[in-house]
């Protein structure tokens, strides 16, 4: 096998030829499973706010729905949105085409049915209950096999690359596919009853004990290793400027994978399991602070130099605030596994706020920031409205600002109520659902906040339409600047 | 990514790491297998090898009936566990509002395990017996009729819908092969056993002057809600009260 490298220009050498394809594919999918899983996230926060938007019907209640956003966004936006740029980035960084064209197929087509297979089966309840694992057991055999499918074809990329050194965004690619099919795999061990139905093989604690294991590094490698490569890869291209620091991405990155798999139990504190892996489990979190902000400074430090064009560039916008959502809410994060802080929030909105400002911060953000980029590069046209991408980053962004606040808000006050005690020692809010009735203005400013963030991401759904549709731009507008 | 940073890259910090790591991709692979591996490893292995499952096993807890079980999948099936959580913690407020703080033990035979991640709702870990099964079958038809201004949809269909015996019994068949302790599970059995708790609770649902069928879905969701935490309860209170 070659693995002397061939030229250094960006885009095709002379003997390679990517399969921009499949990145296509995977590019559209994403715009429309994007809208699509922040279309229910819209449905179900009406729900909470009005509850007669649960339609008397059974597949449109909050209990079933609320699985369908998680998967949708999780899954389908984030999955595909992973698969668009690993696909676009591994064969410009490794200098080779993709392993094999049929194996992309494979995980594409694959991917998508798996999505579709969801969004029915979870309405009609459908369910293993599991959090981010909810797909029953048949689906859960299939993302296995398409998995598999991935991993061949990544790895086989790897293994016939003409770049002998693997550049930092690969390796975050790697642990992306080699730990979440270690924690597929081991949180899905079932024992079917039906078709439909199957009991894990774990009971009680141990079984949430794997799932939050399952459950944090979902987060961990399926929301935030795969993002931080694609963040070393187009924030440098974008930005112009090579990252700052390649000791520090080592570090990081080592630190990352290893001390996050720890961080499961953080989910449980309180529980019943035994207080050794409830504190391990805290402390370990704590620690992810560390690594966690290393890549956030490594990102933002990679703008050294850059700065007056995050000015007018909407791309270096959505970039740069999703780094530094990153870096917020993995100091959330940490904060909230300590045990005297989660006590007060564990079981209240401000766990959602946290998750939203990760998800529509950081993985959102980063995504439309790769997006608009890439559109430009792989369909060789300039975007049909520039100025609607800074439309779309502005919503976004207040759109997240009134997400988190209206969630921090809601969950202090219920998180306070539930324990308020009067002088007498007694409950001061002895009936439950006087909290939760106070909730509703909290309830209603989110909806404003999440349908900001939708309204954004259809103004660059309709904005990406309208630019594959229109003219292909001049040649020498198309030289895309070399990576630096 | 560039040539430039690998260059400064190598002169700065040697050669070795990028040679042995970063130039070789199942080398790098191996590395990173191992250290997403070790966490994992020494938080779940200890839960079947050190501790030996004693910790959540204790006999005062029984497995649920086979009415139960089909009333636990429909929760599950109605993802109530995602407003609900189930877990009492120790905490003088929580006990105060819910009762006993739970213990691993009684969590020994759910699979998959229910405690929850929201509280949109009250916990349910021991609502068995706090309201009559009448009480659950009005806030199941219309959850505003016990509960004003509660936001939870109303769950009219579980009156109506009958759970399938058959289904019920290859639930119980297969809980029963990853380990739960059942005395049979033959259909003949699970049918009867379905009938007989199906028939305690209609005849109090027709004391309130409800009708109902044994195997309606509301009977086994009453059931399943009026079991939650009663036997924990019951134990942890003989035990001198501690709360």
């Amino acid at each position: 096998m070659e693995r002397v490298a061939t030229g250094t220009g960006a885009g095709v050498s002379e003997t390679t030829v990517y399969d921009d394809q499949i990145v296509k594919m995977f590019f559209t999918a994403t715009t429309v499973w994007a809208l699509v899983g922040m279309l229910v996230g819209v449905i179900i926060a009406l729900q909470l706010a009005w509850w007669p938007a649960n339609l008397g019907l059974p597949w449109t209640t909050f209990g079933r729905l609320r699985p369908l956003h998680t998967n949708a966004v999780i899954f389908a936006f984030a999955g595909n949105v992973c698969f668009t740029g690993i696909y676009h980035s591994t064969q410009r960084l490794l200098k080779t085409r993709m392993y094999s064209d049929r194996l992309s197929r494979v995980h594409f087509w694959g991917w998508q049915s798996i999505i579709v297979a969801a969004a029915i089966t979870l309405p009609l309840g459908m369910t293993q209950s599991k959090e981010y694992a909810e797909l029953i057991w048949p689906i859960d055999v299939a993302i296995t096999l398409v998995w598999v499918a991935f991993g061949v074809n990544f790895f086989g990329t790897l293994a016939r690359r003409k770049v002998k050194h693997l550049y930092v965004a690969i390796w975050f690619y790697m642990s992306f596919v080699i730990t979440i099919a270690v924690l597929h795999i081991v949180n899905s061990l079932v024992i079917p009853a039906t078709l439909f139905r199957s009991y894990p093989i774990y009971a009680g604690l141990t079984d949430a004990l794997v799932q939050w294991w399952y459950g944090h590094n979902a987060v961990g490698f399926f929301l935030t290793t795969p993002f931080l490569g694609l963040m070393y890869y187009y924030l440098p291209r974008a930005a112009q400027r090579p990252v700052y620091s390649y000791r520090l991405s080592i570090v990081h990155f080592w630190g990352l994978v290893f001390l996050y798999i720890w961080a499961g139990p953080h989910h449980l504190l309180y529980s019943a399991l035994p207080d050794w892996a409830q504190t391990v489990g805290m402390v370990f979190s704590i620690m992810l602070l560390a690594p966690s902000w290393g890549g956030m400074l490594n990102g933002l430090l990679t703008l050294r130099g850059a700065w007056d064009r995050v000015r007018t560039d909407p791309i270096l916008k959505f970039m740069v605030v999703a780094v530094s959502f990153y870096g917020m809410s993995t100091f959330e994060g940490p904060m909230m596994s300590i045990r005297a802080v989660n006590s007060l929030a564990h079981y209240t909105n401000w766990v959602i706020g946290h998750v939203h400002s990760g998800a529509l911060g950081w993985v959102g953000m980063i995504s439309f920031g790769m997006m608009y980029w890439m559109i430009q590069d792989i369909w060789k046209r300039k975007l049909a409205h520039p100025s609607w991408a800074t439309h779309h980053f502005w919503l976004a962004t207040i759109g997240i600002v009134l997400y988190t606040v209206a969630m921090w808000a809601a969950g202090l006050m219920e998180g306070l109520q539930w324990r308020a005690l009067n002088d007498a020692g007694r409950l001061a809010h002895p009936i439950f659902l006087d909290i939760t009735t106070r909730l509703e203005p909290f309830l209603w400013l989110r909806l404003l906040g999440g349908t900001l963030y939708l309204i954004g991401a259809i103004m660059m759904a309709v904005n990406f339409w309208q630019t594959i549709r229109g003219p292909e731009r001049p040649a020498d507008a198309a030289a895309v600047p070399a990576a630096a | 990514m560039s040539e430039g940073t690998e260059a400064k890259s190598e002169a700065k910090y040697g050669r070795f790491h990028r040679r042995f790591f970063e130039g070789r991709a199942g080398v790098f692979a191996v590395a990173t297998t191992i250290a997403i591996s070790i966490g994992g490893i020494v938080e779940i292995l200890p839960m079947y090898t050190v501790e030996s499952l004693a910790w959540e096993r204790a006999d005062w807890i029984t497995p649920y009936t086979p009415l139960e079980v089909a009333g636990r999948d429909i929760y599950v099936r109605e993802g109530c566990y995602l407003c609900h959580s189930q877990m009492v913690r120790p905490m003088r407020a929580e006990m105060l509002r819910y009762g006993p703080w739970t213990r691993a033990a009684e969590y020994q035979y759910d699979r998959p395990f229910l405690l929850g991640s929201r509280r949109l709702g009250p916990d349910l870990q021991r609502v068995g017996g706090k309201y009559p099964d009448a009480w659950h079958y009005e806030h199941m038809r219309d959850p505003r009729s016990t509960s004003p201004g509660s936001v939870m949809p109303p769950y009219s269909w579980l009156i109506d819908a009958k759970y399938d015996t058959d289904d019920v019994t290859a639930s119980v068949a297969a809980l029963a092969r990853v380990g739960t302790p059942y005395a049979a599970t033959d259909a003949a059995s699970v049918a009867s056993d379905l009938r007989r708790q199906g028939d305690q609770i209609i005849g109090s649902l027709a004391t309130a002057g409800i009708t109902a069928e044994w195997d309606d879905e509301i009977v086994a969701m009453i059931a399943y809600l009026q079991r939650l935490g009663v036997e924990g309860r019951a134990h942890l209170e003989a035990e001198g009260g501690q709360r």
